[in-house]
């Protein structure tokens, strides 16, 4: 799942400070799970909003909602109605629900309540790691399934490299990910895989070779 | 503001402070009647978003009293509660209220006198910070309250 983190309050506050009515909109998906724009969370935004508006001579009126998802044109359907009732909307999903409600309403300002992370998941109740570097072409195959482009700092293909120590990594605290690789294979007997070498990785598959966009013609719905 | 009565609302849990409140008052104890009590289930009730409903509808403090740390009814509920407490103090302190206003306590059902003390801590401490900010009619404007360079640019 995506993982995001929310704003300060203070840096939301200032985007807001000049709406009157706000729309506060949650998604069901990803930052529901990472507990950062989900229903609670729009509740409790929208609370601290209002107490602190109400504070002052400018009172806000908040407008709650939570969607399905927001990468989604069906979804973004439903909410029109509460949309255009609202000066301005408060996405509190991903950079991509984001961008989705900024292009389902064209009419309306849209404030980012979230700071999108990465692409992960939950290791315990209120701990998240990335696992995916989105580099659009999957070398989990020959890592045992641990992830070099994600999780070692440097993104070494043929790792370790020298600065791996005791299983640390020696640019964050962080477990040495070729420490796992290594384990992982020696337990699955596969140790041979580890000595062919990888060479160098097509970037231009990842975020370098541009925006991506992916057509399948297949699942398309034809006019 | 000598003469200021805080409204304070106390979410208790039914296992502990509840009990303890009855029995405060089986034993004629005299606490403040500036507490108003809410009976939760468990300490572990207890969302951020109700304490912060507490305070728009005109609270000046909010205390939630679970059981000792280790004797929860549900195990874990008061060390939720605690650490929802701790959330809600931050929120309120961006928000300008003062994390100050809201508390979180652990009594057993049987400690009747410290329920009245608590009560006594809560109503002292509110009557020490006045009113809620939302309670002072006289303030001019909510703090911090600039606008952003892009807020800036629309309307």
């Amino acid at each position: 799942m995506i993982i995001a983190e929310q704003k300060s309050f203070d840096e939301i506050a200032k985007m807001a400070a000049n709406f009157d009515k706000v729309l506060l909109l949650g998604c069901n998906e990803c930052v529901t799970v990472c507990l950062a724009g989900g229903e609670k969370e729009v509740g409790v935004l929208a609370a601290s909003l209002r107490l602190l508006r109400k504070q002052g001579d400018r009172p806000l009126t908040t407008l709650e909602e939570t969607i399905t998802r927001q990468c989604e044109w069906e979804y973004l359907d439903q909410i029109e109605k509460l949309a255009e009732e609202a000066d301005c909307i408060i996405s509190m999903a991903c950079g991509v629900g984001v961008q989705f409600v900024a292009e389902r309403f064209p009419d309306k300002w849209v404030i980012p309540a979230l700071n999108t992370k990465s692409a992960g998941g939950s290791v315990q109740h209120g701990v998240w790691e990335e696992r995916c570097g989105l580099c659009g072409e999957c070398i989990l195959y020959k890592t045992g399934g641990v992830c070099p482009v994600a999780r070692c700092s440097k993104r070494i293909l043929n790792g370790p490299c020298g600065g791996s120590q005791n299983g640390k990594c020696e640019v964050k605290d962080v477990d040495c990910i070729w420490d796992q690789i290594y384990k992982r294979m020696a337990a699955l007997g596969r140790m041979d895989w580890l000595m062919e070498i990888e060479l160098e990785k097509d970037w231009s598959k990842a975020r370098d070779g541009g925006p991506r966009k992916l057509v399948r013609e297949d699942v398309m719905i034809s006019e | 503001m000598s003469d200021f009565q805080p409204k304070i609302v106390a979410f208790c849990c039914y296992y502990c402070a509840y009990s303890a409140a009855d029995l405060a008052g089986s034993m004629r104890l005299q606490y403040p009647p500036t507490v108003r009590m809410i009976e939760q289930p468990c300490s572990g009730r207890i969302d951020i978003r109700l304490i912060l409903q507490a305070f728009e509808d005109g609270a000046d403090g909010v205390y939630v009293a679970g059981c000792l740390e280790g004797d929860c009814h549900f195990l874990k509920g008061n060390y939720r509660a605690k650490l929802r407490v701790a959330q809600a103090k931050k929120i309120l302190n961006d928000v300008g209220i003062g994390g100050d206003r809201v508390e979180m306590y652990n009594l057993s059902g049987s400690m009747g006198p410290r329920f009245a003390e608590i009560a006594h801590e809560m109503h002292e401490r509110i009557k020490k910070l006045g009113p809620s900010p939302l309670n002072c009619k006289a303030q001019s404007g909510p703090p911090e309250q600039k606008a952003g360079p892009i807020a800036a640019g629309q309307q």
